[in-house]
């Protein structure tokens, strides 16, 4: 790391071990699954094997005679259960499509694994057991599974919409600025990207079970989620059961990347089921069906233009989108494209700007945000499209980077489509990743190899990125359509004994925010990290937030903890103040006690003062008693993390075979409250970001039948498959959070993409292929040569 | 059959499937299902002191086995095993969902081969899928407990007063 | 994932086995390590009435040097081919690809016999035991026969085994020249896309066979003839998809995989002349 001196054990900047650990590391965490709930009943669904068909008829009636089965639904049976269809909560323009989006399908199956029907059974394996006597009668209709085709509105998804485009939202601050700059070019790039749609694949599948109280009316909603707090809200609007008899648990949960920011339909079923049988029921996901009734990610058709002039600085980037929603529109689906809108021109100062992006149903899985959510594809797009404007211009990648880069000293920046950068220092960090890397080596023997006719061809890939994360202020997402606020509340009290309990309304699902809430708290008080608790996931004890998603925790969930954490500082000073007969601005803390200035004999501990709080004995006039205190966290604006990754390839040209043989990153997430987990991040979003490169993608044939929905078939790769990474990082405080913390979840998905297949590319140049589909397997490697080759003869 | 060190009898369906046994009628909760199709290893134990993924063995046929689950690794005493340990140390589990089947999976790996190079811990880990870490965290931990000596260490007995080192912090008091 | 009920019932020797098949007929299924047959129960592709499982009969599970040959028992574990000496020595392109088999755990649980019962076109033992020219014993009503691995393999997961029969041996001739085995795929514990396994006779000829390039394991004839007319490696390699069909699947198409089995074969020849 690149401090100096380590901070102290368990202050914030130390690489403290996780105090999550123990209890998943012995099997004592317990996920939604392991819950033990005596009299559950078991859910199971019955999914459509067609990817559109009309439901002519469902008979349930063999079902219900099978053994242990309780009760069986059609779509139809379970109608008036809902007050309202599942919630998009962000309709992005006026005139957005929506199609009514029900738990279960009533008259029209639009995806291969849209629910048509439920069981419910004493044992899941009876239940399971059940599914095979249901009949339903479909009338097959034609799948619509190409975005182009879609477009086209040849076959209509939803009749009733009478398109299949559900939106078209633009940016263009000023046409024609854009318009002057292609025509005044130098140079010009025009690309064609896909971004091919991807299934999160968290290790945890989900799962829901909920517990009523037929009697009081109150209802527990244990859920594998991200979002228990959205989630209850929604679960009383579409059921209609009144908000305040419905409490959301998130227990532990095994990853999420996305897949779990959403509202389910056997999150409803299972609330649904439970009021209407007045028993428990339980549902847990199989791998298939996640793969298919799961949200999936990215799914995009892009189309990227650059304009530069004779020294490949940039005059103007234009973007046209068109994105695939699947089937309807889930909880943020439409929103995903349009947080990349505001990034097509990535790390670079571009005067002229223009994105627009059409939005149309396909008879798919539902898309929605998975890992990085908009800003990876825009990265993609623009690290892409700059490796190929330097093919054009004949220098460097390193080179066409510098000469574009937002320079350091106009920070905070405003971007031409409207973004305000807060702080940055790109060239510090593309500087330090091709130092690590070792760039002018790897040039050389690239060459090397080159002149030398080798057929293990070495790439080297840069992506130099910047993101947004941490949605907010709130008015400026009300700009966006976007539902819901930007903001994040913390409670933070100081017990009798003196140990503190965090209440936070982020819900992690991996993170560590226990571990890394603790260390604030602690550093702020001088305690010991472990002396703290911090309650997260249960709307019961943590009745506000906003949940987790975005790289939004920390930036706003920690700072609310930060502020709550010197709100109660400041209270506890007020009575020590008293008690010790001084004034407030006399006092100091440090060491964990509060001491007048020039005269430390004349102290109090904080653990006194928390006492003195509890037992109120003695408090300053209109004090009230226990030291307490909450914040709720509106930033004034996202924050801007970045960094450069630089990935090293060899391609064999005879099979097409594609290693990865060294990974560079280099990241600036601000200040860092707990290096170790600032790299566990980063490893794992470069995992996913590769994984998306090389080897996964959700395959549809052309009658809308996913081929990947298995483990065997999708490609999520092993310890095997991937090397070590080198990882680094700069520090560019954010001015915008008091302790300038930016977020840093998604950042290795953002820069991982483009930096593996700019390298891929760079290494096949010299046999002429400049591009190439992800993910870049060998059978598609192999092919771009054969094509090249013919090309050229 | 023996579930950490436990001996159980039950009357099961020949279709229950090891890990169901463990969690559903065992109440071990510990071990996880990932897939359907053998490939992530969510659900590795011991049986007979090797891995095998527990979702692609009847309970039948584990009869009369000895079976080791996750929470049998650790001591009794609450100290971990040096495999736990070093997954701590080294921060090689984020959700944790993997880790139980992870941490088998080293278990009988470093039994097999004590001092493995790093190829051979990617390889040797070929059958388990973790979506959080990128594995980068896990082999370094695999690599540290084998240079401790975790391949002969004894299972459930715990590190024996062995404490971490570093920035690590005892107990497990969030939450 | 749960199977569909079945009634299951242990053999406590080959002979039960053996009449527990031929009570049951078609509804019966012979488990051994399960990974093959459990994963398509879970996926409810196979929905068998009975398990006989054979997978506690010690009696077959060995690796023996009778002379001239290796026999080895049905129920031998691929984890023990990779840690058999006398295999290591004897045979050691049969317990280095034992160690390509799936994972650990897969390798743990998983017999040679099974992986030779089910015929998967994409699995790795069954082209090895063909490229070795291995013989396999099976035990039925009638007695036990012998099928050369060559008349062993009949069809998409289809094999010389009669629903009666119980597979109790493979032998394998000692073939300590050169070898080879290429496994070509995406991920370390995938199946192969293409495979191919080479064993050189050390005067110039070889016998070699690919996996997943049709309904069944194949021996690659073509390249066998020429190598036996004194064609070079490359030109032999050049054979190997000859008169094939290969499948197509989402990580290669026929002919993909037709360009990978001429690379891949030549490499093994290669491999298989130096080693």
């Amino acid at each position: 790391m690149s401090a100096t001196q380590a901070p102290a054990a368990g202050t914030v900047g130390s690489r403290l071990t996780r105090l999550e650990d123990p209890a998943l590391l012995t099997g004592e965490g317990r996920y939604v699954d392991d819950l033990a709930v005596p009299g559950a009943l078991h859910l199971a669904v019955l999914r459509s094997p067609y990817a559109h068909a009309r439901i002519r008829s469902v008979d349930t009636s063999a079902a219900l005679s099978q053994p242990g089965v309780v009760a069986a639904f059609s779509g139809a049976d379970l109608q008036q259960e809902w007050a309202s269809p599942m919630p998009c909560a962000w309709p992005v323009t006026p005139d957005m499509k929506n199609p009514p989006h029900y738990p279960l399908a009533v008259d029209t199956a639009c995806y291969v694994g849209d629910g048509v029907a439920a069981v419910v059974a004493e044992t899941a394996e009876q239940a399971q057991d059940a599914l095979a006597s249901i009949t339903v009668d479909y009338e097959e209709l034609p799948a619509v599974v190409d975005l182009e085709d879609a477009a086209s509105d040849r076959v209509l998804v939803h009749e009733s919409l009478g398109t299949n485009t559900s939106y078209v939202w633009e940016l263009n601050p000023d046409p024609e600025a854009v318009e002057r700059a292609f025509a005044g070019a130098a140079h010009t790039v025009s690309e064609r990207y896909v971004q091919q749609r991807l299934i999160p694949s968290a290790m945890e599948t989900r799962g829901v079970c909920v517990v009523p109280q037929p009697y009081g009316g109150e209802y527990t909603l244990y859920s594998a989620t991200q979002i228990p707090h959205i989630l209850k809200i929604m679960a009383g609007l579409t059921t209609g059961i009144p908000e305040s008899k419905v409490r959301v648990v998130a227990p532990e949960v095994g990853g999420g990347f996305g897949s779990k920011l959403n509202v389910y339909a056997e999150e409803l079923l299972c609330l649904a089921l439970a009021r209407r049988l007045r028993r428990p029921v339980r549902w847990r996901e199989e791998r298939t069906e996640n793969a298919q009734a799961t949200i999936q990610g990215r799914g995009q058709v892009q189309r990227i233009e650059l304009a530069a002039d004779s020294e490949g600085k940039l005059m103007a980037v234009r973007v046209k989108l068109l994105a695939d929603m699947g089937a309807y529109l889930q909880l943020v689906t439409p929103g995903i494209p349009l947080l990349g809108g505001f990034l097509y021109h990535g790390v670079y100062h571009t005067p002229a700007y223009s994105f627009s992006c059409q939005s149309v149903f396909t008879t798919k899985t539902p898309t929605d945000a998975y890992r990085g959510a908009g800003r990876p594809e825009a990265t993609y797009a623009i690290e892409r499209a700059m490796d190929a404007l330097a093919r054009k211009v004949g220098v460097d990648p390193a080179e066409i980077r510098r000469r574009n880069f937002i320079p350091t000293e106009s920070f905070p920046y405003g971007s031409t489509p409207g973004l305000v950068f807060d702080s940055g220092n790109y060239p510090a960090a593309l500087d330090k990743a091709l130092q690590l890397v070792g760039y002018e080596e790897l040039r050389a023997e690239q060459a090397r190899r080159r002149s030398a006719g080798e057929t293990k061809h070495l790439g080297i890939g840069i992506s130099s990125y910047v993101e947004m994360c941490g949605l907010a202020p709130s008015r400026v997402l009300a700009s966006l359509n976007y539902s819901a606020g930007g903001w994040e509340a913390a409670t933070v009290r100081i017990l009798p004994t003196s140990k503190v309990q965090v209440v936070t309304g982020t819900s992690p699902h991996g993170q560590g925010h226990v571990t890394s809430w603790s260390m604030i708290v602690a550093d702020k008080l001088g305690i010991s990290p472990e002396d703290v608790e911090v309650i997260h996931g249960d709307t019961a004890s943590s009745p506000h937030g906003m949940d987790t998603y975005g790289s939004r925790s920390l930036s706003v969930g920690g700072t609310a903890v930060y502020l709550a954490t010197e709100r109660v500082l400041d209270k506890a000073k007020r009575i020590a103040a008293h008690q010790l007969e001084a004034a407030e601005e006399d006092l100091e803390f440090s060491g964990g006690a509060f001491s007048v200035r020039g005269s430390p004999e004349r102290s109090m501990p904080l653990a006194t003062v928390a006492f003195e709080a509890f037992t109120a004995h003695n408090l300053p006039e209109g004090t009230e008693p226990t030291l307490e205190a909450s914040v709720t966290w509106d930033p004034p604006n996202f924050t801007f993390p970045f960094g450069t990754h630089v990935a090293v390839v060899e391609v064999e040209e005879e099979t097409g075979r594609i290693e990865l043989v060294k990974y560079v990153a280099v990241d600036d997430c601000g200040n860092q409250v707990n290096p170790l987990l600032v790299e566990g991040q980063v490893h794992g979003g470069i995992a996913q970001g590769v994984a998306q490169a090389l080897w996964e993608e959700a395959v549809y044939d052309k009658d809308g039948n996913l081929l990947s929905a298995t483990l065997a078939d999708y490609l999520v790769p092993a310890a095997s498959e991937l090397p070590s990474y080198v990882t680094d990082s700069t520090v560019t405080p954010s001015p915008t959070n008091p302790m300038g913390v930016k977020g840093v979840g998604e950042a290795g998905t953002i820069a991982s993409t483009p930096a593996v297949m700019n390298a891929v590319v760079d290494a096949l140049s010299p046999l002429g292929v400049t591009d190439l589909d992800m993910p870049a397997s060998p059978m598609r490697v192999w092919e771009a040569i054969s094509r090249a080759r013919q090309g050229r003869n | 059959m023996t579930v950490n060190g436990k001996t159980y009898e039950h009357e099961v369906e020949p279709r229950l499937l090891l890990v169901y046994y463990l969690r559903e009628v065992l109440g071990l909760t510990g071990t996880n299902v990932g897939c359907d199709t053998t490939s992530c290893g969510a659900c590795t134990v011991l049986l007979n002191g090797e891995s095998v993924k527990s979702c692609t063995v009847l309970a039948v046929q584990a009869d009369g086995a000895d079976i080791t689950t996750i929470e049998g690794l650790a001591g009794p005493d609450g100290k971990l095993h040096p495999i736990q340990e070093a997954f701590r140390e080294h921060h090689a589990l984020q959700c944790g969902y993997c880790t139980p089947g992870m941490v088998m999976a080293v278990t009988s790996l470093l039994r097999e081969n004590p001092h493995p190079s790093e190829d051979q811990v990617r390889f040797g880990l070929e059958g388990n899928l973790c979506r959080c870490t990128g594995y980068h965290n896990i082999v370094k931990a695999v690599l540290a407990a084998a240079a401790a000596g975790a391949g002969s260490a004894p299972i459930g007995a715990g590190t024996a007063g062995a404490v971490p080192t570093g920035g690590a912090v005892a107990g497990g008091g969030a939450r | 994932m749960i199977p569909a009920a079945f009634d299951y019932t242990r053999a406590g020797s080959a002979e039960e086995a053996v009449s527990l098949l031929s009570q049951h007929g078609d509804e019966a299924k012979l488990l051994a390590g399960g990974h093959s047959l459990l994963p398509l129960m879970k996926l409810r592709l196979a929905t068998p009435a009975l398990l006989v499982d054979v997978g506690r009969l010690g009696e077959l599970s060995y690796v023996r040097d009778e002379g001239d040959h290796i026999a080895i028992g049905a129920l031998t574990r691929h984890h023990d081919l990779v840690h058999s000496d006398l295999l290591r020595q004897q045979v050691p392109i049969l317990s280095h690809t034992a160690g390509l088999v799936g994972d650990p755990q897969v390798r743990h649980r998983g017999t040679i016999g099974g992986s030779l019962a089910h015929g998967d076109p994409a699995s790795d033992l069954p082209a090895v035991v063909l490229a070795l020219g291995g013989t396999l014993v099976a035990r039925g009503p009638r007695g036990e026969r012998t099928i050369p691995a060559t008349e062993f393999f009949r069809g998409f997961l289809e094999t010389a085994l009669a629903p009666d029969e119980l597979l109790t041996e493979i032998r394998v001739p000692k073939a300590g020249g050169g070898w080879s085995y290429q496994k070509f795929n995406r991920r370390a514990f995938d199946w192969a896309i293409v495979g191919v396994a080479a064993v050189a006779d050390g005067g110039g000829r070889a016998a070699v066979s690919l996996v997943n390039m049709g309904p069944t394991p194949l021996r690659a004839t073509a390249v066998e003839e020429a190598l036996a007319g004194g064609a070079s490696v490359a030109e032999a390699a050049s054979h190997a998809a000859d008169g094939l069909d290969p499948p197509s699947d989402l990580n290669a198409s026929p002919e993909y995989r037709r360009h990978l089995a001429t690379v891949l074969v030549r490499r093994a020849l290669e491999e298989a002349g130096t080693r």
